[in-house]
């Protein structure tokens, strides 16, 4: 695991997912509510896409064209949509597993994803920049979010969007994310998330600033129970998406 | 083509009403489509290929609207009211549309006319390869891809199979999908009825001992029949020489629309109730009577299939936008839940309502009359069944609102 150099990479972190990343594919077994998520993410940034590149929403390639990146992208649960949706995807982890087990997907499936393992400072250290870059569910697990902030806005190229999915610093989000998800309904092993790394939307927004970055909406996205589905909403106290943007040149 | 290899993302097995609308709609979502039909399109539009006049409900229309297939029909007529009377008893219910809202009931549409219309639209519609005569002879659900062999050597992948063959459905019985049916023991009738005066859109529900007996307003002055008699005695009056089918016919119809005579075949569909215990599998779902066929008592198994096809439209054109896999089993699972209900207590209702009016028990026949009574009575109660009896109850797919894909 010699991705695990990087500064921002926690690896207690990185091995609790290897360790469940087996599964991942599977929308009726352990990893069901990061698949039930999926459509309400996916959603979000099409949406973000179409306003920021003026996309044609009826084309069923939509991001035809477009490069992207998903940072800490596990098994591909979000790299392979977005590539079928036309996107030149490249997905990158620290664990070495997932992109095994996102590699062997994508080639059963048949969608065209670069994986590899690596961090988001040594693909910046590369000079590789993107159209479209994601970091969902990662900013509250890495290690020192100025460096990983840092190198996820400098991945963007000029124009460019940033799409950022995380948990608030709230009691309802201690409520719901760490007693209700982990402990109670048991959604996510218990020690998956740990509520002091959570990240408010103004320190999220502190980083974008300091990277020369334009944010351009935060938006809460809500479970309900009685239909088993997240949307968008305007309540960001527990789960949020947030995207920015680069000014072009 | 021969011998290659059809990519498409969903493959429709039947291409009759439903399976028809259901690749258009789809087509028209950006999707690749394959409907496979055992019969050719030609010899489905032949005049006595289906006798049967479809009651469209109000909800249904705006779907085959907004798909485009509604302005290829050559005619359909208005139900302005609904009168459900029981036998000889004075107590009746009568629907007025306009009690709901300004726009009729339904339509009365020729199922021979809806055909021509889908196929009007299936030719005007990029993405929809419609293979008929043709039949699957080998179908695999593998784990990323259902794989197809038809008869003619052809095969076609897709990410998704719907069953929509009808009542024997073969996708359904080798999925291993059980399904509870019965039989009711009774045909329908089917004819049209060409009368002197002018019906004035108004249907009538009328449930005589043998069960119900249906009058409903087609073009010009003619009603189409919907006769629903125990199987043996269909046969017999099927039998019958023109003058005394008619003779038959008349006691039962009365005579508030002057004089009657039938015009064209008369035809009989056995009567039965099924519904599939799952509608879906892995890689699979059902759809329209593959799915449900219930008693054509309040004219609805159609309808029930077209609110299929909207809920399969909205939800899979959903996934492709999304870039989600077309077989997700949680977008499967969201169809069924979407449908079973409203199917079930469909189902329910009309089977209810048949049992309780096939029969001429004294005790029953008193229940009856004070309950049709007591609907008249609680303008509520059948507002709701009035919204029932227009297609647009609980949380509606875009199509049904009228919204094109
Ligand atoms: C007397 C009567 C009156 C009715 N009146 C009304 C009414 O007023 N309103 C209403 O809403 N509903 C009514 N219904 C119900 C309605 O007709 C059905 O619900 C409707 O036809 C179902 O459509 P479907 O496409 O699911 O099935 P079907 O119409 O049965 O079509 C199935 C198609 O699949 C094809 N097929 C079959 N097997 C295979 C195979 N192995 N391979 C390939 N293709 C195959 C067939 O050729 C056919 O084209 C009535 C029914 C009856 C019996």
């Amino acid at each position: 695991m010699s991705a695990a150099a990087a500064p921002s990479v926690d690896p207690a972190e990185v091995e609790r997912f290897a360790r469940m990343a087996e599964a991942w594919w599977d929308p009726l077994g352990q990893f069901r509510p990061l698949h039930v998520l999926n459509p309400v993410r996916l959603g979000y940034i099409r949406e973000q896409a179409i306003a920021r590149f003026g996309l044609d929403p009826k084309a069923r390639r939509v991001l035809d064209g477009l490069s992207l990146l998903d940072i800490g992208c596990g098994g591909g649960l979000v790299a392979e949509p977005l590539a079928r949706l036309g996107a030149e995807v490249t997905g990158i982890d620290a664990a070495e597993r997932n992109i095994a087990i996102a590699r062997a997907h994508a080639a059963e499936s048949g969608v065209a994803v670069q994986y590899r393992a690596a961090s988001a400072e040594a693909l910046a250290a590369e000079g590789r920049q993107f159209d479209i870059v994601l970091a969902l569910e990662i900013v509250e697990h890495v290690a020192d979010l100025g460096a990983f902030m840092d190198a996820a806005c400098a991945l963007v190229k000029p124009g460019g969007l940033i799409v950022l999915a995380t948990l608030n610093r709230t009691p309802k989000a201690f409520a719901l994310a760490i007693v209700g998800a982990e402990w109670v309904l048991r959604w996510l092993p218990r020690g998956t998330h740990d509520w002091r790394k959570f990240v408010r939307p103004s320190e999220l927004a502190r980083e974008l600033r300091r990277s020369g970055m334009a944010l351009s909406e935060v938006r809460g996205v809500t479970y309900s129970p009685l239909a088993d589905r997240w949307s968008l909403s305007g309540d960001t106290a527990v789960n949020y998406m947030l995207a920015a943007t680069k000014p072009a040149g | 083509m021969r011998d290659g290899m059809i990519e498409s993302d969903v493959l429709v097995v039947g291409g009759g009403l439903v399976g028809l609308s259901l690749g258009i709609g789809l087509a028209q979502g950006g999707l690749d489509v394959v409907v496979v039909d055992r019969e050719a399109p030609a010899s489905q539009t032949l005049p006595a290929f289906d006798g049967r006049v479809s009651a469209i409900a109000h909800a249904s229309r705006q779907a085959l609207q907004a798909l485009g297939i509604w302005r290829h029909l050559e005619a359909a007529e208005p139900i302005l009211d609904i009168r459900v009377t029981d036998g000889t008893s004075p107590l009746f219910v009568h629907y007025d549309h306009r009690e709901v809202g300004a726009e009729p009931f339904g339509h009365m549409v020729e199922n021979r006319h809806l055909r021509l219309a889908l196929q009007g639209a299936v030719n005007e519609t990029p993405g929809l390869r419609l293979l008929a005569p043709a039949a699957v002879t080998v179908l695999e659900r593998r784990p990323a891809a259902v794989h197809a062999r038809l008869a003619d050597g052809r095969t076609v992948r897709a990410a998704l199979v719907v069953g929509a063959e009808g009542r024997n459905s073969p996708t359904r019985e080798a999925a291993g999908i059980r399904t509870t049916t019965w039989s009711y023991g009774q045909a329908g009738i089917v004819c049209t009825v060409g009368h002197e005066r002018p019906h004035q859109g108004v249907a009538q529900e009328r449930f005589l001992p043998a069960g119900p007996f249906a009058i409903l307003p087609m073009t010009g002055s003619r009603s189409s029949l919907v006769w629903t008699e125990r199987e043996d005695l269909a046969a017999a009056l099927l039998a019958l020489p023109e003058a005394e089918f008619l003779a038959e016919l008349g006691r039962r119809f009365g005579d508030y629309l002057g004089k009657l005579e039938v015009e064209g075949p008369r035809w009989s569909y056995p009567l039965s109730f099924l519904h599939a215990e799952r509608y879906i599998d892995h890689r699979l779902a059902l759809a329209g009577d593959a799915a449900h066929g219930i008693h054509p008592i309040s004219g609805q198994g159609l309808n029930l299939g077209l609110r299929d096809v909207a809920t399969l439209v909205e939800i899979l054109v959903g996934q492709a936008r999304l870039g989600l896999d077309l077989g997700d089993p949680l977008a499967l699972a969201a169809y069924e839940r979407w449908r079973r209900v409203d199917t079930f207590v469909l189902g329910a209702i009309t089977d209810g309502l048949n049992r309780l009016f096939s029969n001429d028990i004294a005790p029953v026949r008193l229940v009856r009359d004070l309950g049709l009574g007591i609907v008249e009575q609680l303008p509520p109660l059948k507002r709701v069944f009035m919204r029932h009896a227009r297609g647009d109850m609980g949380d509606l797919p875009g199509l049904l609102r009228g919204e094109p894909v």
